[in-house]
C-alpha cells in the first residue's frame, strides 16, 4: 500500500453572501456590471453557484445563464453562457472575459435586445470565504477514501471545485495529491474528468469513490 | 428586557439522520473557534412571528454546540409599539405622516432598554428596527454588531429610513433577506435567508392517516386535485387573485382549491379581508376557504403535504417561508415572482414563477397537465431547501459571519 510523504489535509468551506453595489435590468447594463463587478462576484454567479445549486444537473450551469434564460427571455444567449465551463479556466480574469465577450457580442448582434426590461433585476453578489481544517488527514488510499465519503458537501465542493483556481491547474485538490502523492496518475485522470455539470455533489462524490474501490482492488 | 429561556433541547444527531454526518460534523468544526465567545440576540418579542419562531430552534441548536448564545427581547409600551407599527408598515411602503413625537417615543424606549442591558456580547444581533438605536450603547471593548432586517425595505418611506440609517449605518454588518431590501449604506450587507425547521411540528413527516382526517374534517375530497395558498387573509398575499387563477384552471380541470390562514377574529383588516374573499368564493363548494387556530402546525403541514400544486400568489413579500414548508414536502410550487420568492423558485427548476393571475393560471394548468415535471420540480425543490434553507444552514450562516466580523477586525 502507497504511503504519500504529506498527507492529505481535509478542510471545509463556508461562504456568506455578500449582496454587491450594481444591479441590471438589460442587457446592457449586464455587460457594463460584468466588466466592473469585482472577481469575487464573478466567482459567486459561477463556481459557488454550483455548490449552493448542485442538486440542479439540467440546464443549469450559472446564475448569469438562468437569469438570461428566465428573466431576460433570451435563450440564445443563455445557451452561450451556460456552455462556458468554468473548469476550463485558470483565473477569474479569464473567464470574465469570456463572459463579457459572448454578452457584448450578443448585444452587438442584437441591438434591440439589449435595452429590452428584464422581468426581474439581476443583483450582483460576492462570496465571502471562511475555511476551516475539517480535522481529517490521509496518508494512504483507504484513508483518503474514509475521508471523502465523511466530507460534507461544502467541503467536497471546496476540494473538488473551488481547488481549480486556488491550484491554478486543469485539476483539483483530489487528483493531485492522488497524482503528486501516491503516484496514482491514472486514477487521478479518472477522478478529474468526473463531470460536475452533470453529476449533483452526492452522485460526484460516489464516483470518485467507485473510482478508488476498483483502485484498491487492483491491490488485492 | 427580559432574557427568553428556551425549554426544549433538540439533539444535532436527529439532523444528522436527514442531512447527513458530514453536514453536522461541519458545524461542528465551525463551532470549535466560536466556544466560550459571547452572542447575543434581541428582538422586540418572544411569542409569534416568524424572528421568534426561528430563534426558538436557533438557540437549542446553538446550545448542542456549545455556543454561548443568549436571547433578549426588548420591552417597551404600548405607545413604543403602536409607533413600531407604523415604522414597520411605512418602511413597507405604506402612507405614513412623520411626527416627531413618534421619533421621541422610539429614542426613549431604547434608551430605557438600553440601561438595563450589558450589550458586551463578543457579537451582538439586533434584530428588525425596533431595537436598532441600541447601537448607541456600544461599547468601546470593539465587540461586534450587526443588524438583520427581515422586512422588505425596496421602498421604504422616506422619512423613517432617513432616521434609521443613522442608526444602521454604526453597525458592522447588515443582513437582508433578498438583494432588492439592501439599502445605499456605508457597510458590509450580506444576504441571510430565514429557515424552516425540518423537524418542527410545521415540517416533520405526519402518518397518512392524520392527512387524511385532516382533509375529512375540512370536507376536501382526496381524489381531485388540491390547489391551495396557505396565508393570513391579507390583500398583500391576494387571495381573491388566487381564486380568480383557480377559475381559469377550473375551466379545464375539476379541481379544488384551499385558501386556509390565521383565524382573523384579533385582525380588523384581516376579517375585512376575508369576507371580500368569501364574496369572491360565493359559496362555491370546491372553494375551500380555513380560518385555522393562531397556532395549528400540524394541519398546515397536513394540507401541505395534500395539496398537488402549493400557490403562493403574494403581491409583496418579505421572503415567504411557505414557499420553502412547501417544497421540504416535494411540492410543485407556482408563485410570484416577488421579495424573496425568486430566491427560494429557480423558475423551472425548482418551481414556477408567474407575474399575473393569468400566467399563475397557465403555469398551474401546465403543472397539471404534466405531473411528471410537477414531480421532478418539487423533487429539486425540496433538494433546494436542504441546501439553503434549513435551520442547520442558518445557523451555519451565523457562525461563518462571526468567524469573518473576527477576522475582519
Amino acid at each position: 500500500m502507497n504511503i504519500a510523504e504529506t498527507p492529505f489535509e481535509f478542510f471545509t468551506v463556508s461562504y456568506l453572501t455578500r449582496i454587491g453595489n450594481q444591479s441590471a435590468g438589460t442587457l446592457n447594463e449586464f455587460l457594463t456590471s460584468l466588466q466592473q463587478c469585482s472577481d469575487a462576484s464573478i466567482f459567486h454567479h459561477t463556481f459557488q453557484t454550483l455548490s449552493s445549486h448542485h442538486f440542479l444537473t439540467e440546464g443549469f450551469s450559472n446564475d448569469f445563464a438562468q437569469w438570461a434564460h428566465a428573466d431576460a427571455s433570451r435563450e440564445d444567449l443563455a445557451e452561450q453562457l451556460a456552455a462556458l465551463d468554468v473548469r476550463d479556466y485558470l483565473s477569474i480574469a479569464a473567464l470574465r472575459s469570456d463572459l463579457c465577450r459572448v454578452v457584448g457580442e450578443y448585444c452587438t448582434e442584437h441591438p434591440a435586445f439589449s435595452e429590452q426590461t428584464a422581468l426581474e433585476r439581476f443583483y450582483f453578489c460576492e462570496s465571502v470565504e471562511v475555511t476551516l481544517p475539517f480535522g481529517l488527514t490521509a496518508r494512504s488510499l483507504e484513508e483518503f477514501r474514509d475521508g471523502i465519503a465523511h466530507l460534507s458537501h461544502a467541503s467536497f465542493y471546496f476540494h473538488f471545485l473551488s481547488s481549480r483556481l486556488r491550484l491554478q491547474l486543469q485539476t483539483n485538490d483530489f487528483s493531485h495529491w492522488l497524482a503528486d502523492g501516491l503516484g496514482l496518475g491514472t486514477l487521478a485522470d479518472s477522478v478529474n474528468r468526473i463531470d460536475i455539470y452533470t453529476n449533483t455533489l452526492d452522485s460526484a462524490r460516489a464516483k470518485v469513490l467507485r473510482l478508488i474501490d476498483r483502485e484498491r482492488r487492483k491491490d488485492e | 428586557m427580559s432574557e427568553v429561556a428556551i425549554a426544549s433541547r433538540i439533539p444535532l444527531d436527529d439532523y444528522a439522520a436527514l442531512l447527513g454526518e458530514g453536514q453536522i460534523d461541519e458545524l461542528r468544526v465551525l463551532a470549535k473557534p466560536l466556544r466560550g465567545r459571547s452572542i447575543e440576540m434581541i428582538n422586540s418579542t418572544a411569542v409569534g412571528g416568524g424572528v421568534a419562531e426561528i430563534l426558538n430552534r436557533l438557540l437549542p441548536l446553538a446550545e448542542e454546540l456549545e455556543l454561548n448564545m443568549r436571547w433578549e427581547v426588548m420591552t417597551g409600551g404600548d405607545d413604543f409599539y403602536g409607533v413600531t407599527k407604523a415604522f414597520h408598515n411605512a418602511l413597507h411602503g405604506a402612507p405614513y405622516h412623520a411626527d416627531p413625537k413618534d421619533f421621541e417615543i422610539f429614542l426613549a424606549c431604547n434608551e430605557q432598554n438600553r440601561t438595563r442591558l450589558p450589550l458586551d456580547a463578543e457579537f451582538m444581533i439586533i434584530h428588525d428596527p425596533q431595537p436598532a438605536a441600541l447601537i448607541d450603547g456600544r461599547k468601546k471593548n470593539g465587540n461586534h454588531w450587526a443588524w438583520r432586517c427581515h422586512i422588505d425595505l425596496s421602498h421604504p418611506n422616506r422619512a423613517v429610513w432617513d432616521f434609521l440609517d443613522k442608526f444602521v449605518a454604526r453597525y458592522d454588518a447588515a443582513m437582508f433577506s433578498s438583494p432588492e431590501f439592501s439599502r445605499s449604506l456605508p457597510i458590509p450587507q450580506y444576504l441571510f435567508y430565514p429557515a424552516i425547521d425540518p423537524l418542527s411540528e410545521k415540517n416533520r413527516e405526519l402518518e397518512s392517516g392524520f392527512v387524511a382526517r385532516t382533509l375529512a374534517q375540512y370536507q376536501i375530497d382526496p381524489l381531485r386535485p388540491i390547489l391551495t395558498q396557505i396565508s393570513r387573509f391579507d390583500r398583500l398575499k391576494d387571495p381573491v387573485g388566487v381564486i380568480r387563477a383557480y377559475r381559469i384552471v377550473k375551466r379545464y380541470f375539476d379541481c379544488q382549491l384551499v385558501l386556509a390562514g390565521g383565524s382573523a377574529s384579533d385582525d380588523p383588516e384581516g376579517a375585512v379581508v376575508l369576507k371580500e374573499v368569501q364574496q369572491e368564493a360565493n359559496g362555491e363548494a370546491d372553494i375551500h376557504i380555513i380560518e385555522l387556530p393562531a397556532w395549528a402546525p400540524l394541519e398546515v403541514n397536513a394540507l401541505q403535504r395534500a395539496s398537488t400544486i402549493v400557490i403562493q400568489k403574494s403581491l409583496r413579500e418579505g421572503f415567504g417561508l411557505t414557499v420553502s414548508e412547501a417544497l421540504w414536502k416535494k411540492k410543485p410550487v407556482v408563485a410570484s415572482a416577488v421579495g424573496g420568492i425568486p430566491v427560494q423558485i429557480i423558475h423551472k427548476h425548482t418551481g414556477l414563477l408567474a407575474h399575473s393571475v393569468e400566467g399563475t393560471a397557465y403555469q398551474i394548468r401546465y403543472l397539471l397537465s404534466h405531473p411528471e415535471i410537477a414531480t421532478k420540480l418539487g423533487e429539486n425543490g425540496y433538494e433546494h431547501v436542504k441546501e439553503n434553507f434549513l435551520i442547520t444552514e442558518k445557523l451555519k450562516r451565523y457562525m461563518t459571519l462571526f468567524l469573518a466580523m473576527a477576522r475582519a477586525k
